[in-house]
């Protein structure tokens, strides 16, 4: 019992929380967007790993950090661009699509990795983003090292949950992105292009996947190596499910998931006779769970998965 | 610029359809091949070469062919019905764990190699089955989506597996490595070739294929599993009874990906491990859609995907092209693939 208390009073763990949770915000925030405008994107798994490849590739090649972050989120909202003119000019079937976009960018990725790097016994790293204590306010006891001294990229994860909370509740393209996800037929009524909306917002939420995807080898690691993303993209899509399609509970998904995630990695370390993979099973299940838990309480964006076509009901 | 849905889309459009795509795709990966840097047409012939240039090479294709039919098959009749099985790569590992396990009972020493293979066949199958029947449960319990279930369920199962074949199935004799005690060679399939690798297992998928394709065309399961799929609020109303046509096409589909893990132990590797599967699951999924859902289509598909695979890796070796570019004209093709249906559905008009 104190071994466990020794892992939840340790501000070690509570500060790789925020840590591990970042890429899932990213993650979540998009698969979000997409939904809400009412297309589901299953390219994020294949997204992420394209964006941790090409962000890495980036930096390695002499590029800043930022670069490399602005890097995989052009290279997302390129994804993004195929499978929204696939799912919504074309209306393909969303599933198909999204899973051919993650099988296609992930080989991708392997490919042009491949290319860079022809043969490595160990992946080649790059200097990743360090910690930023923000001034002041990480002097602060207990909250300080553990809010206030991540890499920037999590403040910009953290800045983004309350931009997108703001946006899609209290600005009028917010109205309209939620409008089309409920109803584009109404909001092509009121001179909305709904179909270019749902373009705008796919590349814009597939963007924020990349980032996501280059945050692992940019911040949380600093080399990228094959199915490195490991299902990550999958418990984003289970998340915006628990989270009921909303920004603020995305990120207190993100939170908890990433809270069992350290608690877990910590209690490997310490106790024994537990098979190890029992514990990295963890993530998985409880991603189910959480889909069992909201299942009845979902309310699902009205046109999710229904292509639009103008003067076709 | 607006589609206009064709009234009788052709057949010859639709025959056409996967071989534009399969095109479509080798010219986009040709593209990638030239960027690396190499010639293309060389490559390609490397490929063919390597695919089907030597008796080894051919044995290799027909071998790598033999579970993507399989994983493909399983894929097939989970769409057709709507059931969004992306477990496949679980339901594989599932399979394969199963037969390793089942061979582990002491009684199958003395019975005859036939009746060892069939139950270790059927270990493999149920224990796909169940992999996909847990989604499918939550699916129509609670009315959680199976994509998202299936999917992360492929990482629990590999997770599985590698906490199997690192406790009490793991192979003392293999040097600290973890994989799985081998099956016994009773369960071993016969091969079909001498000194390649190629097994009966290619016999049984192909039988697979024409099984599944009877029981689609000419059966009451394959029309109601095929209405559930197109309408399942009019099939409901005309009395298909959903909930066990799903349950019917779950154990269908989860039992020829477990098929397929099974017969990969059984024909090829003897034991299990964590990296049996070059995601077959997943390539499954192409396949089938490949196919257009068509159990004879599917066995065409996976045999592309094989020479595919076999091909690039002997290619890669002599031009030194990343073998990658096998995964990733395969992923290209469902994509060209879902546009080259589009087009035989719908009329584009200015």
């Amino acid at each position: 019992m104190s071994v466990l208390l020794d892992i939840l009073g340790s501000v070690g763990m509570w500060e790789a929380v925020l840590r591990i949770a970042t890429p899932l915000i990213f993650g979540t925030l998009g698969v979000l967007l997409c939904e809400r405008v009412g297309v589901l994107n299953l390219g994020i798994e294949g997204i992420m790993t394209f964006g941790a490849m090409v962000g890495w590739l980036t930096v390695y090649s002499g590029g800043d950090l930022w670069l490399g972050m602005l890097a995989a989120a052009l290279g997302g909202a390129v994804f993004g661009l195929l499978h929204a003119v696939l799912t919504v000019v074309f209306g393909l079937s969303q599933h198909v699509t999204g899973l051919g976009i993650t099988l296609f960018a992930s080989s991708f990725s392997y490919y042009v990795f491949r290319l860079a790097v022809p043969t490595s016994s160990s992946p080649p790293t790059v200097e990743p983003f360090r910690a930023y204590p923000v001034p002041g306010l990480s002097e602060i006891p207990v909250l300080g090292p553990i809010l206030f001294t991540q890499t920037a990229p999590t403040y910009l994860a953290l800045a983004l949950v309350a931009v997108l909370a703001y946006g899609l509740y209290r600005t009028p393209l917010g109205l309209a992105m939620r409008m089309t996800g409920e109803n584009p037929h109404a909001v092509d009524a009121q001179g909305i292009d709904p179909i270019r909306l749902r373009i705008g917002t796919i590349m814009a939420g597939s963007a924020l996947m990349g980032m996501g995807g280059a945050f692992l080898t940019l911040a949380a690691f600093n080399s990228f190596f094959p199915t490195m993303v490991q299902g990550r993209g999958w418990i984003c899509v289970a998340l915006v499910v628990f989270a009921l399609w909303r920004p603020g509970r995305a990120l207190l998904g993100a939170l908890l998931f990433a809270f069992f995630d350290a608690f877990q990695l910590r209690l490997q370390t310490v106790v024994d006779g537990v098979p190890y993979q029992l514990f990295l099973m963890l993530p998985y299940v409880l991603s189910i769970l959480a889909l069992i838990a909201m299942a009845r309480r979902a309310r699902v964006p009205q046109a999710l998965m229904q292509p639009y076509r103008r003067g076709e009901r | 610029m607006r589609f206009e849905r064709r009234e009788h889309p052709s057949a010859s459009l639709t025959l056409l359809a996967p071989i534009g795509a399969v095109l479509a795709a080798l010219v986009v990966a040709g593209l990638l091949i030239a960027i690396a840097g190499a010639n293309v047409f060389e490559a390609y012939g490397l490929i063919l070469k390597g695919a089907f240039g030597s008796r080894l090479g051919f044995s290799e294709t027909l071998t790598r062919a033999t579970p993507l039919i399989l994983t493909g098959l399983a894929a097939a009749v989970a769409f057709r019905a709507r059931l969004w099985n992306i477990g496949g790569e679980g339901q594989f590992y599932m399979g394969a764990l199963a037969v390793a396990g089942f061979g582990m009972i002491p009684a199958l020493a003395g019975l005859p190699a036939p009746l060892v293979i069939l139950l270790c066949l059927i270990a493999g199958a149920v224990a796909g089955m169940i992999l996909l029947l847990l989604p499918l449960g939550l699916r129509l319990k609670f009315g959680v989506d199976e994509v998202v279930t299936t999917l992360l369920l492929n990482f629990v199962a590999v997770l599985f597996v590698s906490l199997m074949i690192e406790g009490v199935m793991k192979d003392p004799l293999a040097f600290g490595w973890p994989q799985s005690v081998p099956v016994p060679r009773e369960a071993e399939l016969p091969k079909l070739m001498a000194r390649t690798r190629l097994h009966a297992g290619l016999v049984i998928a192909v039988v697979m294929a024409l099984a599944v394709w009877w029981l689609q065309a000419r059966t009451v399961f394959g029309l109601r599993s095929r209405a559930a799929g197109l309408n399942p609020r009019a099939a409901a109303f005309a009395g298909v009874p959903l909930g066990r046509t799903l349950v019917a096409v779950a154990c269908l589909s989860g039992g020829l990906a477990g098929l397929a893990g099974a017969i990969e132990v059984m024909g090829v590797k003897g034991y299990v491990t964590t990296d049996l599967s070059p995601s077959y699951g997943y390539s499954g999924i192409v396949i089938a859609m490949l196919a257009n859902l068509n159990p004879i289509g599917v066995i065409g598909a996976a045999l592309f995907s094989a020479v595919m695979f076999v091909g690039a890796d002997s290619m890669s070796r002599a031009l030194g092209i990343p073998s990658y570019i096998a995964d990733v004209t395969v992923a290209l093709s469902l994509l060209t693939m879902l546009v080259a249906l589009f087009l035989t559905q719908y009329r584009i008009r200015r």
